[in-house]
């Protein structure tokens, strides 16, 4: 009846019990509040069913902040046991427990924190910014962000029933075949992504759409946008390289479940196969969640010294030329595998070529500030503090590119540094920097500007102290993933210098916390207009807060940074423009009920309760048929209507 | 006044920080930049050279950033301001030229030093070569000596200046086999074979671990790898050929191939020639067992066809 399912699955150290405790009191007192505010019926129809990309937005950033304290917790975990107990034969953390600390620190930081945000972010972002009303399919982007939460919830009920998968956050068979991980942990990797991922490659083919078939008259595609160019790149790469994903997990699924052998190391299988495939994706997924951040510091820096982006055309191309060669370059993850010299220089040498559009984007964001009025408000630091740290994440890539160096940092702390460059250094630095750029666009108020700036003092040294030392350890011979090592290595004194270095990062992350609270409390006396930054873009052209329908009036652009040429050419005169009915997509439930079934069917792959799983996919299918049925999905506001409501946000905010 | 007190705190935290790099680095044991035997040593060099070449970007970057930040700050109204200069086609050259230049002399040491550092490329000498042949455990390492008939586990024992030629294997989940200050690793994986060759300028003693996680005792896969002089090495393989405990099928299927964490170093008399191949073979359906010249040859034209 409950397939593998027993009493034995919930958790038996006490640190696993004591975040499972301290989750579900979380839990109990959030639904307890909600219902003492009776607060359901209000999240239900202004939040959960609604297919307007500002609420999904908000609602992927949302999770994903709160993924990033669970991951963060994970990494404070790990560097605690390597700086203090981890000498001798290991700490408190058991070898296993460790192994999927890890594991679900990679897994959580990369699916459900980055992609998070930068979903958060492009469908804040995007529509608003190509002048449009909304996506192109707007419930899908419902399904997308539901699928996303159902994944976040299965990786997080791994904790409290059964166990995660030790494998690391790519899980490379044979470690995570049958054989030698027996237990469900591997599966919920499997299916917590496998779901997840369906969420991207929708979300990818949703925004591809809505990007070509949605923008405003008169922006060709040389007029959009820098920050929609990078996501309109970094969908194409979600199409071409999630199904890969998808098919590479469905297959390590077949070998764990039904006993096929795609992957094994006996009967004909080829564990090589599947690390080249998960890197096919795995490759293209680092610049899936890059590209935007460049995209957001080609928005901040040209805006924040007053002066048009250097280069316009050339930052394009190199964002052409990026998503390109990130599918010719996946096998530098494993040089050490046995390729010939002649597979392993080609494959270093397409990586080094990758530098060059990256190095042209990085001089002409640094020629931008030539000439100009550079205001250091505190996205310009989080692009400073980008450029330092991102430009020696680079030159670190580099050295790993040549195979011959390769062979020396291969998986020891070298590599972690460099991949932690430039993701702390390049996504994590670039979504704050836009995160603070466009929180007064959303809310209507600034963010506090002192407090954020000790965030990001905070966030630069924590970096650069858990992480140069990591550099050094590599070069020391120590590798990655080590519970416990040797004290004769001499590596303890650098492991305490990168633990002192995640809790500087934790008070960072205290004083971005503090100032979100801090920003709210005093929101009065921030209050701004809807265009705070004197922007350039057409996001900044509409009344804070944003009407559900973004533009009353879809009047052709003719420039590339059409709403800065607009103010340069005076102020419109809106009295008597003319209004006409807007079409906008009523709420849904179908998403958030889609995912939920999704879930059912993942917990009972993972438990082997198949009934459960014939259930929710029979519940998938329906709730599918039904929504395709649906034909009232629509509502329309009046002209009328739009003229009183736009009459009343101008006059807010004139 | 406050910006003497930033400053000068600015001063005492990066002193402090150079303080601490310095009491930790300056007598930091670190193989990668202090190697011991030929193949490392080239690799040093090619990251000293790597390094340099990125100073030619690096270094601009940083130079321009700074001093930009500076010079065209809001309050510096002195200065020069050209709101709608979007494009400079020289400026923009430059900044597409110097990158592929210098990534086209990276590019052609890139070819040069893979062929010349393929871990596949035997290393040249005109002493007769070791060979080892390394099987991947549940988590420990065995290295037999065909030649010699011995086997060890957990400790590597080599002459001095003489190339040791590695043949690698697993009868776990793929490892790593890495010596940090001989150079170069590779992964060892079952049913295959792949191929490394080392050696050490000198005698000493050299930590040896696996690189990629494989299980729960992944930590404790540690080895040392001692490189003696030729006499004590001999000395050595007769008195392990004397004293070894047996090694055969049977005791490597029933004891040693079992899963064991931290393993202390146990020598052994190889019994069974065929030993290291029965352990490849473990992963070879029974249709597939009478294509061991096969294996032999894609393992052999591994390093041109790579993935075999």
């Amino acid at each position: 009846m409950f397939g593998k399912l027993g009493l034995d699955a919930l958790p038996h150290d006490p640190i696993t019990i004591g975040g499972v405790v301290g989750g579900t009191i979380a839990l109990i007192g959030i639904a307890v509040a909600m219902t003492y505010f009776k607060k359901w019926k209000w999240l239900w129809q202004n939040w959960i069913t609604s297919l307007d990309p500002k609420k999904i937005g908000i609602m992927y950033i949302i999770v994903a902040a709160v993924m990033l304290l669970r991951g963060l917790a994970d990494a404070a975990m790990l560097r605690a046991q390597q700086a203090v107990f981890a000498t001798g034969d290991g700490g408190p953390i058991s070898p296993d427990l460790f192994q999927q600390v890890f594991s679900a620190h990679g897994t959580i930081m990369i699916f459900f924190v980055a992609m998070g945000v930068i979903f958060g972010l492009i469908n804040l972002i995007v529509p608003l910014q190509i002048g449009s009303r909304d996506v192109a399919f707007p419930f899908l982007n419902s399904v997308s962000l539901w699928l996303f939460v159902a994944g976040m919830v299965l990786i997080n009920v791994a904790l409290g029933i059964g166990e995660f998968s030790a494998a690391g956050w790519l899980a490379y068979p044979p470690l995570s075949e049958l054989q030698y991980s027996p237990g469900t942990g591997v599966d919920y990797w499997i299916w917590s992504l496998q779901i997840a991922g369906v969420g991207s490659l929708l979300s990818g083919v949703n925004f591809i759409a809505t990007i070509l078939k949605m923008r405003r008259k008169g922006m060709t595609l040389m007029k959009m946008p820098i920050f929609t160019w990078s996501v309109l790149c970094a969908m194409v790469l979600v199409v071409f390289a999630f199904p890969i994903l998808t098919a590479t997990l469905g297959m390590l699924s077949l070998d764990r479940t039904l006993g096929m052998h795609f992957f094994t190391s006996d009967m004909g299988g080829n564990p090589m196969m599947y690390i080249n495939l998960i890197w096919a994706w795995g490759h293209p997924e680092v610049y899936i969640l890059i590209l935007p951040a460049f995209g957001i510091f080609s928005e901040i820096v040209p805006v924040f010294s007053r002066k048009r982006l250097f280069g316009y055309v050339s930052m394009v191309w190199a964002l052409i030329a990026i998503t390109v060669l990130s599918f010719t370059v996946w096998l530098h993850h494993f040089f050490t595998m046995g390729s010939g010299a002649k597979v392993n220089a080609f494959f270093g040498i397409m990586t080094m070529v990758i530098a060059i559009p990256t190095g042209v984007k990085v001089f002409n964001w640094i020629f931008t500030m030539f000439r100009g009025r550079v205001k250091f408000a505190t996205p310009m630091l989080w692009f400073m503090g980008f450029v330092v740290t991102f430009t020696i994440g680079g030159l670190t890539g580099v050295l790993m590119a040549v195979p011959g160096i390769d062979f020396q940092v291969h998986n020891s702390l070298f590599l972690v540094a460099h991949f932690h460059n430039m993701i702390i250094g390049g996504v994590l630095f670039g979504v704050f920097a836009g995160f603070t750029y466009w929180f007064p666009k959303f809310t209507g108020f600034r963010l506090n500007e002192r407090l954020g700036k000790y965030a990001f003092w905070l966030w630069l040294v924590g970096f650069l102290l858990a992480f140069m030392p990591l550099y050094a350890l590599g070069f020391m011979g120590a590798v990655r993933r080590l519970d416990h090592y040797d004290p004769s290595m001499g590596w303890q004194g650098l492991f305490i210098v990168a633990g002192v270095g995640v809790l500087v990062i934790l008070l960072g992350v205290g004083m971005q916390i503090l100032q979100l609270i801090v920003s709210i409390v005093q929101r009065k006396k921030n209050m701004v207009t809807g265009d705070p930054w004197d922007g350039r873009t057409l996001e900044w052209s509409t009344p804070t807060p944003i009407p559900e329908y973004n533009y009353a009036r879809l009047d052709t652009v003719t420039e590339r940074d059409e709403f800065w040429e607009q103010k340069q050419a005076g102020t419109k005169d809106r009295r008597n423009v003319k209004y006409e009915d807007i079409d906008i997509p009523k709420n849904s439930g179908y998403g958030p009920f889609i995912a939920a079934a999704a879930f059912i069917v993942g917990f009972g792959v993972i438990w082997h309760i198949w009934w459960l799983a014939l259930v929710g996919l029979v519940a998938v299918i329906v709730l599918i048929i039904m929504r395709t049925l649906k034909e009232d999905t629509e509502t329309t506001l009046s002209a009328k209507t739009i003229a009183s409501q736009e009459a009343k946000l101008w006059s807010k905010t004139i | 006044m406050r910006k003497i007190v930033k400053v000068i705190l600015g001063f005492v935290a990066i002193a402090g920080i150079a303080g601490i790099a310095y009491v930790l680095l300056h007598n930091a044991n670190m193989p990668v930049l202090n190697p011991q035997g030929e193949i490392a040593d080239k690799q040093r060099q090619l990251i000293i050279f790597t390094v340099t070449l990125g100073m030619f970007v690096i270094i601009p970057v940083f130079v321009m950033l700074f001093t930009f930040a500076w010079k065209y700050r809001e309050g510096n109204t002195k200065q020069k301001y050209t709101p709608n200069d979007g494009s400079n086609k020289l400026i923009e050259g430059l900044w597409w030229g110097i990158p592929i230049l210098i990534i086209g002399v990276l590019s052609f040491v890139t070819w040069q030093s893979s062929h010349d550092l393929d871990p596949y490329k035997k290393l040249s000498s005109s002493v007769k070569p070791v060979k080892v042949q390394v099987v991947a455990l549940q988590w420990r390492w065995l290295f037999i000596y065909p030649d010699e008939g011995i086997a060890t586990i957990n400790e590597l024992r080599m002459p001095e200046k003489t190339p040791v030629n590695f043949e690698l294997t697993a009868d776990a989940p793929m490892n790593g086999f890495w010596i940090p200050s001989l150079g170069s690793q590779v992964y060892a994986m079952s049913g295959m074979t792949s191929q490394l060759s080392l050696m050490a300028d000198s005698t000493g003693e050299y930590a040896g671990s696996s690189s990629n996680i494989s299980g729960k005792g992944y930590a404790g896969m540690n080895f040392k790898a001692i490189s003696m002089s030729s006499g004590d090495y001999n000395a050595w393989v007769k008195k392990t050929a004397e004293t070894g405990k047996d090694l055969d099928w049977s005791k490597y299927s029933g004891e040693i191939a079992k899963p064991t964490e931290n393993s202390p170093v146990s020598y052994y008399v190889v019994r069974d020639n065929d030993l290291f191949r029965k352990v490849i073979m473990k992963y070879m359906s029974e249709g597939e067992s009478h294509t061991h010249e096969d294996m032999e040859d894609s393992a052999h034209s591994h390093s041109e066809t790579e993935m075999h």
